[in-house]
């Protein structure tokens, strides 16, 4: 039987901490839309699509009415756009057929616009990716990514290449809302093909037809819980973080089980993330800074992130049937109200950051730089990244959001969830050479297992 | 039938007949309480009720915003919530 003591410490975790479920996620594959027609293709895809998910979002609040946990967004991944979209004219259609099914569906957004090209592209890889600036400018719901590495193909650099051109003209395209398209965008290495969090969702192509997946969160409750352990050893605060994480993805489990069973759609996995937001008492920055940093960004930042990381896994993997996704803890500057105060003090430079990115989930996420940045520069930011990912045999991402006409310093408002954040300084010196060679760095010693 | 359990939650001031008007909400719904404990932390009335909600004439959404339109007029927060929420996050 349920003990009172249990009941008021989910309720505290609820209530004070901002537990929830981040998203519930439902993947569909398109892979049977494919067709030579263009009117044809967003016909099936916007069918399936609204046929797929016409229960989803009434079925995450009837879940969310009887557990009383929040279910914060319920969303859709569907198969990369370039795999179904090799006879179309014109991509932007789809664009719009894939953004009008969310509309129809209720969902906040759908992600899939994507072209897994990390080893070469193919001619609709290149078409689709040239259409992303318009496509994510004129949709509301509908985000894109873009694969251009892995461990096991190596980084294809005349992608990252141009994906440095698109994200330029995607800022330059939403300028009057800052750039913010290209919070709609994300550059991968290792993507993985579960993920149920936005930007970088979309449905593998060695998915099933659908599957749900559900995103936890809670970097609240996890804070609350160091303050017991406050000024013990880091073996104390290892344990305190996985017990957490446990709970937390025991939430993630039920609710992933429950929405599977009442839609009748296979599950997929959980993905314990610790999600930040903009709210006061939801912040990833500041679990580190409950660790004994004074500001998120000093040093120490990369080990105690690091601990994070790893003792979310451990908890979390306990819990769950089927963990996947990107699992960890995301760093989102403008989404992280610890990381915001932090840039705008100048304690969390993008340096710091890049190394960060090496043993959290994901990357370089949710960052304003100014709005005149080289395109070469934002490539050889994506590049960087993909390296850390290719050696390291993990995701990495760029979700960079160059700001038209704004200076380093400028505070830049995404509103929402996206939060604000400040314009953050680059290296000013130029990487157009590099870059400009193209071709493909080759994958690593570390990708010849057999 | 399969047995469905329901964890009502009331957190507020202290002040009378609240256990009753609680149970009274729930006796109306067709639910049957499988247990009970109410405490008082610093003048703070904490009650939490573990009722079988399986009955054919309970409506766990009824139930529900009856609960809280209850906890309104009392000026304190009642939760009905569906059990598993709390056993599956403390039990393997």
């Amino acid at each position: 039987m349920v003990t009172p003591s249990e009941v008021l410490s989910v309720l505290q975790m609820i209530d004070k901490q901002k537990l929830d479920v981040r998203t519930i996620t439902m993947g569909i594959n398109l892979l049977s839309c494919a067709s030579d027609d263009d009117e044809r293709l967003c016909q099936k895809v916007y069918d399936k699509v609204c046929f797929s998910a016409k229960d989803l979002v009434r079925t995450g609040e009837q879940i969310e009415k009887d557990f009383g946990v929040p279910i914060v967004n319920k969303r859709i991944s569907v198969t990369p756009a370039a795999l179904i979209s090799g006879g179309m004219k014109n991509h932007v259609r789809l664009a719009e057929a894939l953004d009008k099914a969310a509309q129809t569906t209720g969902v906040n957004f759908i992600g899939g616009y994507t072209a897994l090209v990390q080893k070469a592209q193919t001619e609709n890889d290149i078409r689709l990716i040239d259409s992303m600036p318009e496509a994510l400018s004129v949709t509301r719901r509908l985000c894109g990514s873009v694969n251009v590495g892995s461990t096991k193909a190596g980084i294809n650099m005349s992608a990252v290449r141009r994906m440095g051109r698109v994200i330029k003209e995607l800022s330059q395209r939403t300028s009057q809302i800052r750039g913010f398209g290209c919070a709609k965008l994300v550059v991968f290495c290792n993507a993985v093909e579960d993920n149920p969090f936005m930007a970088g969702a979309f449905h593998g192509a060695g998915e099933g037809d659908l599957a749900i997946n559900v995103g936890v969160s809670g970097p609240g409750v996890v804070a609350s819980a160091l303050e017991q352990v406050k000024g013990m050893p880091f073996d104390k605060v290892a344990e305190v973080i996985k017990r957490t994480a446990f709970s937390i993805t025991r939430v993630g489990q039920l609710v992933a089980l429950e929405a599977s069973r009442r839609l009748n759609v296979p599950f997929g996995i959980v993905d314990l993330s610790l999600a930040p937001t903009p709210a006061v008492g939801d912040s990833v920055a500041k679990i580190l800074e409950g660790m004994g940093l004074e500001v998120c960004g000093c040093h120490g930042t990369t080990a105690a992130l690091a601990l994070l990381n790893d003792a979310v896994k451990k908890g979390g993997v306990m819990a769950s049937s089927r963990v996947g996704g990107l699992s960890g803890a995301f760093i989102p500057v403008s989404e992280d109200a610890g990381m915001i105060s932090a840039a705008k003090i100048g304690a969390l430079s993008i340096e710091k950051l890049e190394a960060m990115t090496a043993v959290c989930s994901v990357g370089l996420d949710m960052i304003a730089v100014p709005g005149d940045t080289p395109e070469e520069t934002i490539s050889a930011i994506i590049a960087d990244e993909a390296a850390i990912g290719m050696i390291n045999n993990k995701t990495t991402a760029v979700r960079l959001v160059p700001v038209p006409g704004a200076q380093v310093g400028e505070m830049v408002e995404f509103g929402g969830l996206f939060g604000s954040a400040p314009v953050m300084p680059l290296s000013r010196f130029s990487a157009k050479g590099f870059i400009e060679r193209e071709g493909h760095i080759p994958a690593p010693l570390n990708s010849l297992k057999n | 039938m399969e047995e469905k359990k329901a964890v009502v939650s009331v957190l507020g001031l202290d002040q009378k007949g609240i256990t009753a008007r609680v149970t009274n909400v729930l006796y109306m719904n067709d639910a049957n309480i499988l247990d009970i404990s109410q405490t008082i932390i610093s003048g703070y009335f904490t009650m939490v009720l573990i009722a079988d909600i399986s009955g054919e004439k309970c409506d766990f959404d009824r139930l529900g915003e009856e609960l809280s339109l209850l906890g309104e007029t009392l000026g304190v927060q009642i939760k009905l919530q569906r059990s598993e929420i709390f056993e599956s996050m403390y039990r393997i």
